[in-house]
């Protein structure tokens, strides 16, 4: 049991960026628009975090800065694949590239620099009961942030009149316009969406998980919330249920390591990217899957005839 | 009208400017031209940033008898053959090449450049213009253990590796053995994230291992995120490469880090006087300072200090060798006997965990 604990603090800490960043793709992703420069929006949103707050001190200017950083680049983003109709896919891959290069010209001063780490709340009466406690209410604010941001994103997507009409331009982007939808501006505000949340999801690793800023930290993070929306197949609470396996298998894995199981480490690290491949190959077999979860729309430009 | 009156002098102005240029260069003798390729960053604050601090003082040492130049982030790859063709097509005669991974690149451009020198760390494959040179850092990790094992209230020590090769596992079975030298109860575990670099996992490894009671946690992965979690969970951490006690000042308790200028002041020199040979091979350790511990926690007590310094002034008169037996393996069998010493060569290729370690090597 007393091992159980930090166990679980530890997956619930490495899924935390995996859900912001998952989420806000999950949205791009249902408004029909394809990013791939995930890992490159953390990347800024990890350096620009960092370095507001090591300016200012404070952790919620370090979060907001990232945000703003990360809404910058989805900018760039948004106007190239939806102004000027680029292929999302390769504007995503170079989003990505652009991103890496530029966190670390940026940043190259501030590595080596430490800053506090954000710290857990406490909430009087309940982080003091006992094993339960230090289970759940034991984490830092983000933590229950990215759940309310899960609620707020399921809410949306599903409840929500806005909501609807994104799915819908995602659909079918010439019948969402056909009937006075606004195609553009609404993915517009998806990808801004998707780029704050990523900026927020990489400030988590340089203000939360490791406070630091080294170079190319996210170390692939962005690329497995991008497998995370498939594995999720485009729903929030399949993506969130995937981050905390991600997490937790590879939490798992170095548990295991430390009490000698004779499991290959290998092996484990393989598992959640080979599950990804199973759920795409699952939803390959099954065209009424495909239809009822994946945009149709996903990764195609829209030009308004118009 | 005007620009071709300005056009027509142009030649005659170059002539000029050649002729005043001339005398200089002819007069000057020719620097040596030295190059330096990196894997990773010179920011990285650990092992490229290293290799960067002792360029800059082959400079400040030689002055105007040397040139340095350097390329960073070189991938271990094809890529890394186009940079040292490069580099010895634009006239540098003395190439380090610092990752293990330019190994084959390099036997391949040393055929092409018979006259420029390669200097290439921790590799095993020399040429008549390839020498090689490998810190022992065994030694560093031992004296991390004699501090680990005197410090540490669990007797339980860990060690987040990255990859299961042989430099990786000399470390775990040197910082052991030196746990074991001064603690006899000192148990060891390991714990492999597969990678060199990526300070979630490496927190997470070592989040994993302190609460599995490992209150001394040594590393050789390139983040100081173990430190970090240290601070934090108030345990103890070793740094590697560079001092990374920025990140945790009541956790890094000493760490193996390295000094390359010696080496590279002694070999530029060598080749400056042409007494520079290829095929050698090169193990510097504490003695001749290109293994240098980093600063001691004021935390440790002074007599855990004195039998630290004690078998560090061993290791520098060859009397303590890390890996003098009797040495056995972690199911019993015995590696080395007593009174033996395990050859350069056996460490080179070690592939097992010592007595004491608990956890798996990847096969």
């Amino acid at each position: 049991m007393s091992s159980l604990v930090p166990m679980v603090a530890s997956t619930v800490v490495a899924a935390t960026p995996l859900i912001y960043a998952a989420l806000g793709e999950t949205v791009v992703e249902r408004s029909g628009v394809l990013n791939l420069g995930v890992e490159g929006m953390m990347l800024i949103g990890a350096v620009s975090g960092f370095a507001a707050t090591l300016a200012t001190g404070s952790d919620a200017v370090g979060f907001i800065a990232a945000a703003f950083a990360g809404v910058a680049l989805s900018l760039v983003f948004g106007f190239l694949t939806l102004n000027l109709q680029t292929n999302q896919v390769a504007t995503g891959l170079a989003l990505t590239l652009f991103g890496i290069g530029l966190s670390a010209f940026v940043g190259y001063n501030l590595a080596g620099l430490p800053v506090n780490r954000l710290p857990p709340i406490t909430i009087p009466g309940l982080t003091a009961i006992p094993v339960l406690g230090d289970l759940l209410f034991h984490y830092d604010i983000m933590v229950y942030l990215s759940v309310a941001l899960f609620i707020g994103v399921q809410w949306f997507l599903t409840k929500s009149r806005a909501g609807l009409t994104l799915r819908a331009i995602g659909e079918s982007p010439g019948v969402a316009h056909a009937i006075g939808k606004p195609v553009l501006t609404t993915r517009y505000l998806a990808v801004l969406f998707g780029g704050a949340t990523a900026g927020i999801a990489g400030a988590y690793l340089s203000l939360a998980q490791t406070p630091m800023w080294v170079e190319g930290m996210s170390a692939g993070k962005g690329w497995i919330a991008l497998a995370l929306v498939v594995f999720g197949t485009w729903k929030p609470t399949r993506v969130v249920v995937g981050a905390y396996l991600f997490g937790g298998v590879t939490q798992f894995q170095l548990f295991a390591q430390g009490f000698g199981l004779p499991i290959p480490t290998e092996f484990l690290s393989m598992l959640p990217y080979a599950a990804t491949i199973v759920v795409l190959v699952i939803i390959c077999r099954d065209p009424k899957t495909i239809l009822l979860n994946q945009p149709a729309s996903l990764g195609h430009s829209f030009h308004s005839a118009a | 009208m005007q620009l071709s009156k300005t056009l027509k002098s142009l030649p005659l102005r170059i002539a000029t400017g050649l002729m005043l240029a001339a005398p200089v260069s002819a007069f000057a003798a020719d620097p040596l031209k030295i190059a330096f390729v990196y894997f990773g960053p010179r920011g990285d604050g650990g092992w490229t940033q290293q290799h960067d601090v002792a360029r800059q003082k082959l400079e400040e040492a030689l002055g105007s008898a040397i040139k340095t130049t350097f390329v960073e982030n070189v991938p271990e790859t094809a890529d890394s053959e186009r940079v040292f063709r490069q580099l010895a097509a634009d006239g540098n005669k003395l190439i380090f090449a610092t990752s293990f991974g330019y190994m084959e690149p390099l036997q391949k451009v040393s055929k092409l450049f018979p006259d420029v020198k390669f200097e290439h760390v921790n590799g095993f494959k020399t040429a008549a213009n390839i020498s090689v040179y490998e810190p022992r850092f065994e030694e560093g990790f031992y004296l991390i253990g004699v501090i680990a094992g005197q410090m540490t209230k669990t007797n339980t020590l860990g060690f987040i590796g990255s990859f299961p090769i042989p430099t990786v596992l000399r470390n775990i079975d040197a910082m052991t053995l030196g746990a074991q030298s001064v603690n006899p109860k000192i148990k060891t575990k390991a714990i492999w994230v597969n990678t060199w670099y990526d300070p979630g996992k490496e927190r997470q490894a070592a989040d994993t291992l302190i609460a599995q009671g490992a209150d001394a946690v040594a590393q050789n992965t390139d983040s100081p995120a173990s430190i970090q979690a240290a601070q934090e969970k108030g345990t103890y951490a070793f740094s590697i490469d560079a001092d990374m006690s920025s990140f945790g000042k009541k956790a890094q308790l000493t760490g193996s880090t390295e000094d390359w200028s010696g080496y590279y002041i002694a070999e530029t020199k060598k080749v400056l006087d042409g007494s520079w040979t290829g095929n050698r091979r090169t193990r510097w350790g504490i003695k001749e300072g290109l293994v240098v511990m980093a600063p001691l926690n004021s935390d440790i007590p002074p007599a855990a200090v004195k039998v630290f310094e004690e078998k560090k002034a061993k290791i520098v008169s060859g009397e303590l060798k890390p890996f003098a037996g009797p040495i056995k393996d972690n199911t019993g069998k015995e590696m080395v006997a007593a009174g033996a010493t395990m050859a350069d060569a056996t460490a080179s290729s070690l592939n097992w965990f010592v007595e004491g370690i608990e956890g798996n090597i990847p096969k």
